[in-house]
């Protein structure tokens, strides 16, 4: 266990409870509860239909296919799923909510408890217990910024399908909250339920923010008593890893600057600006809506047929955490590295086709270290690498037949980087085998001694300095000296 | 021509099929009486070239042999039923020259069977109301005249007042209506026509405005059982397009009419027996149970002890589930729209322009009801009393195979009589709400008239889904009862 998150305040310090709400879309052509077009980029309410716009007498017609990703992200939290659930009408007004409500599931959500296994950068992990996940549809966007006096609406959004995924509040660290979202945006996109595309905000989170004293948590967890807890705000929509870290920290100084002072939180509703780094009221408890949820006369209890979700389950791809486990037994991996590929189900996708009758340790490496790291410095994604699977396997592959040395595979790398294909052409194309012939390393060693007599003797009171040595043979042969080959013939010729 | 008119629908079928006239024959006729009936207000929106048009359609199917079930029959549509091209405003400012781009189902059926639309039908606002005083097309006026009353104009009953009004002066061959709490039955009772409302599900609610979601259900008001037995067939169905639309197969009901009652058991709920109730309706029940005795129906005693918490329960789930339904009516995409300062008062001004009074009042009871605090106690109490309603219905079922009542406890009662007390006004639904909350089919039958010659009607409940043993109950009642009185022409 990592140790606690704290922050200092004038009167001592205190820790931060995070419980999140992440809306995910659901990866979908239609709409949850019309036939309308799903998709990014379509003109102002062009993917709109009667229902959508709540036209009078129109009905919603639940989407079996959105129904079925609910599940599936449900069995992929390893959640309960519910076999009857039911929809509900949450009322309030505004422009971008044609009908007037939100068809949600208040009362009997699709999807009951669950679990996320998170891993922490420093190799620990700790478990997010999710409190429910269900099914709503989203808004349409009020658009304020195209003319001064007028809103616009477009309605292209509204009544897609969003899964509503409510952890409980088990994370004290802005890095566990951003963790957790990463997660659970590598889950959703193995299962394909949702793209995980936070820019376009198919995936954000509502984060609800509480200090407490040190200890208070613990009470908290041992009785459930929220008594114990701090008063929470909820961030609302909050769609990038570091926006939702930046807000953490930002709110939680707030608060404690108001308890300091002597002061009370309100429970209200609070937006995060990252221009200005700072988080604002929206609503406060007194002016929150009441929502008058009741069951959606218009739709009939939702009933789940156990065949169904048990094929579902049948269907399911192998997740992250089965997956890091496997990496871990069958290739030999440490779990941060293991981690660190199933992260992204297409690095490791990438790792596994590379590492395809490689030394995988090292393909982990160069996949790890070399290829995100460059891939991160461009802001590319691994399905754009420029450098192919097969290429880093190969690049792997002569170092590991010693026709290259791992210093001249980064020289080799540089050049796949550029285009210029496949590893074994490049080496041969600049020149880049290894020399492992003895005869010309040995006259490199004879011709080195030569010209200073003085230095074997040194060598001998203080054999690290044989690094000298091997330094000057390697930049008589421009680094293509095998360097184990000019080691052992060193020790030979030097008497060590 | 005036023979035309006044024909059944199923004799003006029969006549169209045999070329004795044709659908722009009597079509033509219609137009006329519509035109000449202005005074009752029963339409608000007359099509007359556009039934023209559908006539002459049917009249071309008709002589190549491709006629539907209701080819080149006019009727009159609701005008709660959205129909494409043509304006629908249930009856609401709100609404405002709303013209939809969409048929509803119901509509889509009838007109796929051959059906003429004559007009659009008054209704009280948003189907809220039991006297059709809330139009905001001002009230419809009852053919039928009281002979005890003066002259004073007399409500149609509500919310299908149109419906039945112009049924009962022989506007149109039929008509649709609505039916949340007995807005199709209670007028029928009121101006001697039939209504049924069917088994909730049966007729897909696609395209028709909404009131109460839970407990609308659409249905025809005709001149005879028969009458509304066929125009049933036509409307109802299976439609995807509204989740609570039932997947069953949609029987051919009008030969359920006219077939023996004998053997059937009939339940005479106690409950029903109210305070208050004139004794000449008490006779006609009376009348009715002898009836259908002597048609051979066994006669027994029911209980439905939940009867009394079924209008309380009703004035909360309806006007719960009307709260949200109208959120829509916003002033936004279509309809009414007021200005305003800020966003805010566009709402509040689009809907204090938009809504009439008792709309306004249902939909703050069904605000006030859903809200923190209250939903248990109202909302969800008057969930758990429906169930027990229907499970009266369901205890009843074992003893008896259908159930006979008055459908309203009072005959037409005169416009404005009743405004000033909305209580009064939802006593009108007593004996109607059940069925609705239940979900059951229901039927009122023209039984008799009252000392003023008004006429009365009797409420037939059957089992859900099973129309055809209503339709032969009803059929039996109609034959009994030889009802044969026609609103004297004063318009």
């Amino acid at each position: 266990m990592t140790e606690t998150f704290t922050l200092k305040g004038r009167t001592g310090d205190w820790e931060i409870v995070l419980g999140l709400e992440v809306h995910a879309q659901v990866a979908s052509n239609s709409k949850l509860f019309s036939g309308a077009a799903v998709g990014f980029g379509a003109g102002p309410n062009e993917q709109v239909s009667l229902v959508d716009a709540a036209m009078p007498g129109m009905l919603p017609v639940l989407n079996k296919y959105c129904v079925e990703q609910a599940v599936r992200t449900g069995l992929g939290l390893k959640a309960q799923i519910n076999l009857k659930s039911r929809f509900d009408r949450k009322n309030y007004f505004y422009p971008d909510l044609p009908q007037g409500y939100q068809i949600s599931q208040f009362e009997f959500p699709i999807v009951g408890e669950g679990e996320v296994i998170v891993d922490r950068i420093d190799g620990t992990s700790f478990t997010v217990r999710i409190e429910r996940l269900h099914l709503e549809q989203d808004a349409g966007k009020s658009i304020h910024d195209l003319d001064p006096k007028a809103t616009y609406v477009d309605l292209n959004r509204s009544g897609t399908a969003l899964m509503e995924i409510v952890s409980k509040p088990d994370m004290r660290s802005p890095e566990d909250a951003a963790a957790y979202v990463k997660k659970l945006r590598a889950i959703l996109i193995t299962l394909g339920t949702c793209d995980g595309d936070m820019e376009k905000g198919n995936l954000r989170a509502d984060v609800n923010v509480s200090v407490c004293r040190p200890g208070d948590y613990e009470k908290f967890r041992e009785t459930g008593s929220f008594s114990h807890l701090g008063t929470r705000c909820e961030i609302k929509n909050v769609n990038s890893y570091r926006f939702i870290q930046q807000a953490i920290q930002y709110e939680a100084r707030r608060q404690i600057e108001i308890l300091e002072d002597g002061g009370k939180v309100d429970q209200e509703t609070r937006l995060y600006d990252p221009t200005k780094n700072e988080t604002r009221s929206m609503r406060s408890k007194e002016e929150a809506h009441d929502y008058r949820y009741f069951p959606d006369p218009d739709l009939l209890p939702l009933v789940l047929d156990p065949a169904w979700v048990k094929a579902i389950e049948a269907g399911l791809p192998e997740l992250p955490d089965a997956k890091k486990a496997r990496l871990m037994s069958a290739y030999g991996l440490s779990a941060y590295d293991a981690s660190v590929l199933t992260s992204d189900g297409d690095v490791a996708a990438f790792f596994e086709e590379a590492a395809k009758g490689r030394d995988a340790k090292l393909v982990a490496n160069w996949t790890l270290n070399d290829l995100l790291g460059r891939l991160g410095k461009d802001g590319l994604e691994i399905t754009a690498s420029p450098i192919s699977a097969a290429d880093i396997g190969a690049l792997v592959g002569l170092i590991e037949d010693g026709t290259i040395s791992g210093k001249i595979a980064r020289t080799v790398f540089e050049h796949m980087w550029d285009g210029e294909g496949a590893p074994a052409a490049i080496v041969e194309k600049h020149g880049l085998v290894q020399i492992t012939d003895t005869g010309a390393i040995e006259t490199a060693v004879d011709a080195l001694i030569a010209a200073n007599p003085d230095k074997p003797a040194a060598v001998k009171d203080k054999p690290q300095a044989i690094g000298w040595f091997v330094g000057q043979v390697m930049k008589e042969t421009g680094g293509k000296a095998n360097p184990a080959a000019v080691n052992e013939i060193l020790k030979a010729k030097l008497g060590l | 021509m005036s023979e035309l008119t006044s024909l059944t629908l199923k004799a003006a079928l029969e006549g169209l099929r045999a070329k004795q006239f044709s659908s722009v024959e009597i079509t033509r006729a219609l137009i006329a009486a519509v035109e000449a009936a202005r005074p009752l207000n029963a339409f608000v929106l007359e099509t007359p070239e556009k039934a023209l048009e559908m006539a002459a359609a049917s009249d071309a199917r008709i002589a190549s042999g491709d006629a539907g079930a209701l080819e080149g029959a006019p009727l009159g549509i609701k005008d709660l039923f959205c129909t494409e091209g043509v304006r629908s405003t249930a009856a609401s400012k709100i609404l405002g020259n709303f013209i939809p781009e969409y048929e509803s189902t119901v509509t889509a059926n009838l007109f796929g069977d051959g059906a003429v639309m004559l007009g659009k039908l008054n209704l009280d606002e948003f189907a809220m109301g039991s006297s059709n005083e809330t139009s905001a097309f001002g009230n419809v006026i009852n053919p039928w005249k009281s002979a005890s009353g003066g002259n004073r104009a007399l409500t149609p009953g509500g919310s299908s007042g149109g419906s039945a009004a112009a049924v009962a002066a022989d506007l149109c061959l039929g008509a649709t209506a609505t039916d949340t709490g007995g807005s199709i039955r209670q007028p029928a009772a009121f101006t001697g026509t039939v209504g049924i409302k069917p088994t909730y599900g049966r007729c897909s609610r696609w395209g028709i405005v909404a009131f109460a979601s839970s407990l609308d259900q659409a249905g025809p008001i005709a001149k005879t059982v028969e009458d509304a037995a066929i125009l049933l067939t036509s409307m109802a169905g299976h439609d995807p397009k509204d989740s609570t639309s039932l997947d069953v197969e949609t029987p051919d009901w009008a030969p359920f009419v006219g077939k023996s009652v004998k053997g059937l058991r009939i339940g005479v709920p106690k409950e029903y027996r109210v305070d208050g109730m004139p004794a000449e309706i008490e006779k006609l029940w009376q009348d009715g149970i002898d009836w259908l005795k002597e048609a051979g129906a066994e006669i027994v005693e029911v209980s439905l002890p939940h009867t009394k918490y079924a209008l309380p329960a009703y004035y909360i789930v309806a006007p719960a589930e009307a709260s949200s339904n109208l959120a829509r009516y916003d002033g936004m995409r279509y309809g009414l729209r007021a200005e305003g300062g800020n966003l805010t008062e566009i709402y509040e001004n689009t809907r204090a322009e938009g809504f009439g009074q008792e709309v306004k009042r249902r939909i703050l009871i069904g605000t006030y009801v859903l809200s923190a605090g209250y939903y248990d106690a109202y909302y969800l109490k008057a969930q758990k009393v429906r169930r027990r309603i229907a499970d009266d219905f369901d205890q009843a079922w074992q003893t008896c195979d259908a159930l006979l009542t008055p459908t309203a406890p009072s005959a037409a009662f005169a416009l404005g009589e009743r405004n000033a007390d909305p209580i009064a006004m939802y006593l009108n639904d007593v004996f109607t709400v059940t069925t609705n909350l239940a979900g059951l089919p229901s039927i009122s039958v023209p039984a008799g008239l009252d000392s003023g010659g008004l006429p009365l009607g009797l409420q037939v409940i059957g089992r859900a889904l099973d129309e055809g043993t209503v339709f032969s109950v009803a059929g039996a009642l109609e034959k009994a009862a030889g009802f044969r009185a026609k609103a004297e022409r004063w318009w």
